[in-house]
C-alpha cells in the first residue's frame, strides 16, 4: 500500500484540574475550531467526524447524540467509537484508507470535574457477576497489577516513584500540563497510602480538556500542509477483559498492539529507530511495564532507564516528554489525544521549551485504565 | 471510485427474547459461534473483531464493549467498539467495512449485542438520561412522549390515520411467523392494534415494538477470501451514515433528512440513481409502525407521504413489488437495539442468497438494503447489498 494518511490540523483546550467556566461542549467548539484553523479547512469540506467517547463518564445514556453540532458534523457522517482517542484515530486512518474519506476529523474530551464518584464510577466497568459483588476498587485492583509487576521484575517502589517525579517535572514546561511540580521521588513515597504499594502519587489525578485532530490523505495532506506528520503505524489489541484469566505481571495488550503497530510501519528495533515516546502512565508503575510491552527494553529493565536519567527530555529515549497523564492529567478518552498532540508538537518543532532536537519518529501509546486489558499504539512521522 | 470489496460470507443471530437466562457476554458469543461456523472458519483466522452495542444503561456496565470483549471473540486480538445509539446494527457492518477496506484485515467478525432487560424495572428507564440535562430532562420527557410527537407530526402533516399506520403492524407481525429467532410474532389486525392500550396518543402498545435480549453476528471478508469461502458472497456495495443536530426540538419531525443524508451517500458509492426501481427488498428500521413508512420515505423508495398508501396496497407486502420487512422487523421478531440492525443486514444476507426459507421474497432479489436510526430522532444508518 502506497496511500498514506497525515495529520493536518490539530487543536486542543488547556487541561486543567476544573473549568467551570465552559460545558464540555463549548470545550469541544474551541478545540475543532482551532483544529480546523489549523487544517485551513472549514467544517463542510471534512468528509467524516469521530468522537471518541463512553455513556458513563459523560453522565449521558448514548452520549453520542451530542457530538456532531459543536464539531460541525450536523448531516455529516459521524459516529462514536467508545474507546481510547487512539482507537478512534485508528478508525479515521482505515475511513481514509478505504479511499472513500479524503478527510476525517477525530474529537476526545475528558470533563472529568462533572463526574462527582469517579471511583465509583469504574466500580460499574466490573464484571457485575464475578467482581463487583467483592466492591474492588479500581486502585485496589492497580495495587494488586503493581505488586505483581514489582514481584516479576525485581523493581522497587522508588523506581515507580522516580517516574512520578520526572513526569510531574516535564510537565512544568508544557503549557496545557495541569499538574507540573518538582517533587522527588521520596515525596511519592510519603505521600498518603491508597492500595499499598500505591500511594497518593502514584496516581494520575483528572483533568478536563478537548482535543479534535484532522486528519487527510497524502494528496489532501501535501495540498494544505508544508508540515505534515504522517501516520506511519497504528495498532490496538484487547486482552480477556476477565480479571481472573489475565497475567498481571505484564501488558500483553501494549505488546500485541505495538506488534501490530511496528509492522504496519516496518519498525524492527523500536528503541533505536523511534526517537521519543508517549507512553501510559496512568500509575506510575504503567509507564515502566509499558516500557517493556513496547520492547524498548528487557523486562525489568525500565526502572534502570528511568533512574539513570536513559527517559528523561535529554536521555537517549525521553518517555513522557509532555508529563503524560502524571503531570498534565488523566483525560479520559483522550488521554491518547493528549499523547498525539505531544507528539504532532514535537514533530512540528512547536514544543517550545521541551523540544527534543532532530526528532523524525514518535510513538504513543494508551490503556483504558482498570479494569481493562486494552491498549492502543500510533507511530508518527514528519518524513 | 473503485473500492476494495467486501462481502458477507457468513451470520448468525440467537432467538429475540424478552428476558434472557444468558448474560450479555453468552449471547454475543452465541452469535459469533454461530456466524464463524455457518462459514466453515474458526476464531483464529479472524483478523479484527468490531463490536456494536447500544447505552451501557441497559446493562448497566460501564465501557461494556470492553466487558462484551471476550465474548464477542475478541481475545488478544484488535478489537474496537462502534457505537451510533440505536442505529448501532447497521452501523457495525460499515465499521466492519472500514477494517476490510481499507486492507487493515481480510476477514473481520461483525457482533451486536443487546441485554435490555438488566434494566430493572423496565429498559425505558436507561432512556431518562439521554435528554439534555439543562433544556430537557427537567420536563421528565420520556421515548414513547417524543415518538408520539413525532408520529403525530407525521400524521398530521400528510392526512394520514393511525389505521393506515397500523397496518405496518399487522404486517410485520405477520411476516415475524416464519422468523426462528421471533419474539412477539403474532397474526392480528388493524383493529388490535387500534384496541391497544394508549401509551402516548397517538402511539398504543401494538404500535411499539419490545425490550428485547438478543444478539447477531456476520463475518466480513476481502474479495480473495470470500470467494474462496462461499459460492455466495453477498457484497457490500454502498455504506452511509450521517447524523443531525442534537437539538431535536428545532426540526421538522415530519421528514427524517438525516436518513435521506446517510441514503444519498450510501446510493452514491453504489452507484444507484433510482432507489425505488433498483432496491429489490429493504428492511429500514422500524421500532414504531409509523418508523417503517418514515425511513422508505428518508430513502427514497417513495415520494413523501406516499409511504402508507403503498403499505395499504399491499406493495411492501413479502410478495409484493417492494417487499419491506420480510423478515418480521423490530415490530415482529423483536428490538434488542444494536443486534436488531444487524439481524436486518442478515435478512438482506439472505434474502440475496435465496435461503430465508418461508421468508423468502419472490423475483430472485440482486440488491437489497438495511437501514437503522438512533439517537435523538437524528441518526440514519445505511448499507446496501448485491449478490
Amino acid at each position: 500500500m502506497t496511500k498514506r494518511v497525515a495529520i493536518v490540523g490539530i487543536g486542543a483546550t488547556g487541561f486543567r484540574p476544573i473549568t467551570p467556566d465552559v460545558s464540555y461542549r463549548e470545550m469541544i467548539f474551541d478545540a475543532a475550531r482551532k483544529a480546523y484553523t489549523d487544517a485551513g479547512l472549514e467544517p463542510d469540506e471534512i468528509g467524516g467526524f469521530i468522537t471518541a467517547t463512553e455513556d458513563f463518564q459523560e453522565g449521558y445514556s448514548i452520549a453520542d447524540e451530542y457530538c456532531p453540532d459543536q464539531i460541525g458534523a450536523v448531516l455529516r457522517p459521524t459516529q462514536t467509537v467508545p474507546g481510547d482517542f487512539i482507537q478512534a484515530l485508528a478508525t479515521g486512518y482505515m475511513m481514509i484508507m478505504t479511499g472513500a474519506f479524503k478527510t476525517v476529523a477525530v474529537e476526545a474530551h475528558s470533563k472529568a470535574s462533572n463526574v462527582m464518584n469517579i471511583g465509583e464510577l469504574m466500580g460499574f466497568a466490573l464484571d457485575p457477576i464475578y467482581n463487583r459483588p467483592l466492591r474492588e476498587t479500581p486502585h485496589t485492583i492497580a495495587g494488586l497489577e503493581m505488586t505483581r509487576y514489582m514481584f516479576e521484575t525485581c523493581t522497587s517502589s522508588l523506581s515507580c516513584a522516580e517516574v512520578v517525579a520526572k513526569n510531574m517535572g516535564n510537565a512544568l514546561h508544557n503549557p496545557y500540563a495541569a499538574f507540573g511540580a518538582e517533587i522527588d521521588a521520596h515525596d511519592v513515597l510519603n505521600s498518603a497510602p491508597i492500595s499499598l504499594p500505591l500511594h497518593r502519587l502514584d496516581i494520575a489525578q483528572h483533568a478536563d480538556g478537548a482535543v479534535v485532530v484532522v486528519l487527510a490523505d497524502g494528496e489532501t495532506a501535501n495540498s494544505l500542509t508544508n508540515a505534515p506528520v504522517w501516520i506511519e503505524g497504528v495498532g490496538w489489541c484487547s486482552d480477556t477483559p476477565t480479571l481472573e484469566m489475565r497475567d498481571w505481571g505484564e501488558a500483553a495488550y501494549a505488546q500485541l498492539a505495538a506488534d501490530m503497530a511496528y509492522r504496519m510501519a516496518g519498525i524492527s528495533n523500536p528503541a533505536a529507530e523511534i526517537d521519543f515516546f508517549e507512553i501510559c502512565d496512568e500509575y506510575s508503575f504503567k509507564e515502566l511495564q509499558h516500557m517493556e510491552a513496547l520492547r524498548l527494553c528487557m523486562p525489568g529493565e525500565a526502572a534502570h532507564l528511568v533512574e539513570t536519567g536513559v527517559t528523561a527530555i535529554a536521555g537517549e529515549l525521553p518517555v513522557n516528554v509532555s508529563g503524560g497523564a502524571l503531570g498534565v492529567g488523566h483525560l479520559f478518552e483522550a488521554s491518547g489525544a493528549q499523547k498525539i498532540l505531544e507528539l504532532v508538537e514535537q514533530l512540528r518543532g512547536e514544543a517550545g521549551t521541551r523540544q527534543i532536537h532532530d526528532v523524525e519518529v514518535g510513538l504513543a501509546q494508551t490503556w483504558r485504565g482498570v479494569p481493562t486489558a486494552t491498549g492502543a499504539v500510533a507511530i508518527l512521522s514528519n518524513r | 471510485m473503485g473500492y476494495r470489496k467486501v462481502a458477507i460470507v457468513g451470520a448468525g443471530i440467537t432467538k429475540f427474547v424478552r428476558r434472557a437466562q444468558e448474560t450479555g457476554k453468552e449471547l454475543s458469543w452465541q452469535a459469533a459461534k454461530m456466524a464463524l461456523d455457518s462459514c466453515e472458519l474458526t476464531l483464529d483466522e479472524v483478523d479484527c473483531v468490531t463490536l456494536g452495542t447500544a447505552p451501557d444503561a441497559f446493562d448497566g456496565v460501564h465501557m461494556k464493549g470492553e466487558y462484551l470483549a471476550d465474548g464477542a471473540g475478541a481475545f488478544r486480538k484488535p478489537y474496537m467498539r462502534n457505537y451510533v445509539g440505536g442505529g448501532t446494527g447497521v452501523f457495525s457492518p460499515i465499521h466492519g467495512w472500514f477494517h476490510v477496506a481499507s486492507g487493515m484485515a481480510d476477514i473481520c467478525l461483525v457482533v451486536a449485542e443487546e441485554k435490555m432487560s438488566s434494566c430493572v424495572p423496565h429498559p425505558q428507564g436507561a432512556f431518562l438520561t439521554i435528554f439534555d440535562h439543562t433544556t430537557e430532562q427537567p420536563l421528565m420527557p420520556n421515548l414513547i412522549w417524543i415518538f408520539a410527537l413525532e408520529m403525530n407530526r407525521y400524521m398530521q402533516a400528510y392526512g394520514i390515520s393511525k389505521a393506515d399506520i397500523a397496518r405496518v403492524s399487522v404486517k410485520n407481525k405477520k411476516n415475524a411467523l416464519d422468523h426462528p429467532s421471533a419474539q412477539v410474532a403474532e397474526a392480528i389486525t388493524v383493529e388490535d392494534v387500534l384496541n391497544s392500550e394508549t401509551l402516548a396518543w397517538p402511539v398504543n402498545r401494538l404500535d411499539i415494538s419490545p425490550a428485547s435480549d438478543g444478539a447477531a453476528a456476520v463475518v466480513l471478508a476481502s474479495e480473495r477470501v470470500a470467494r474462496r469461502l462461499t459460492e455466495k458472497p453477498v457484497w457490500i456495495d454502498g455504506i452511509g451514515f450521517s447524523i443531525d443536530t442534537a437539538y431535536w426540538a428545532t426540526r421538522d419531525l415530519c421528514y427524517p433528512r438525516y436518513v435521506e443524508t446517510a441514503a444519498r451517500m450510501a446510493y452514491e458509492m453504489a452507484g444507484i440513481t433510482e432507489p425505488s426501481k433498483e432496491i429489490h427488498v429493504a428492511e429500514p428500521y422500524d421500532p414504531f409502525d409509523y418508523k417503517e413508512l418514515h425511513h422508505m420515505e428518508g430513502l427514497m423508495l417513495c415520494p413523501r407521504g406516499e409511504a402508507a398508501r403503498l403499505t395499504a396496497d399491499g406493495v411492501t407486502a413479502r410478495d409484493g413489488n417492494l417487499p419491506i420487512c420480510p423478515s418480521g422487523g423490530a415490530l415482529g421478531v423483536g428490538n434488542p437495539i444494536a443486534a436488531t440492525g444487524l439481524m436486518k443486514i442478515i435478512e438482506i444476507f439472505l434474502q440475496l442468497r435465496g435461503e430465508a426459507g418461508k421468508r423468502q421474497v419472490p423475483g430472485k432479489p440482486r440488491c437489497g438494503l438495511a437501514q437503522a436510526w438512533g439517537d435523538l430522532m437524528q441518526m440514519g444508518t445505511v448499507v446496501v447489498m448485491r449478490n
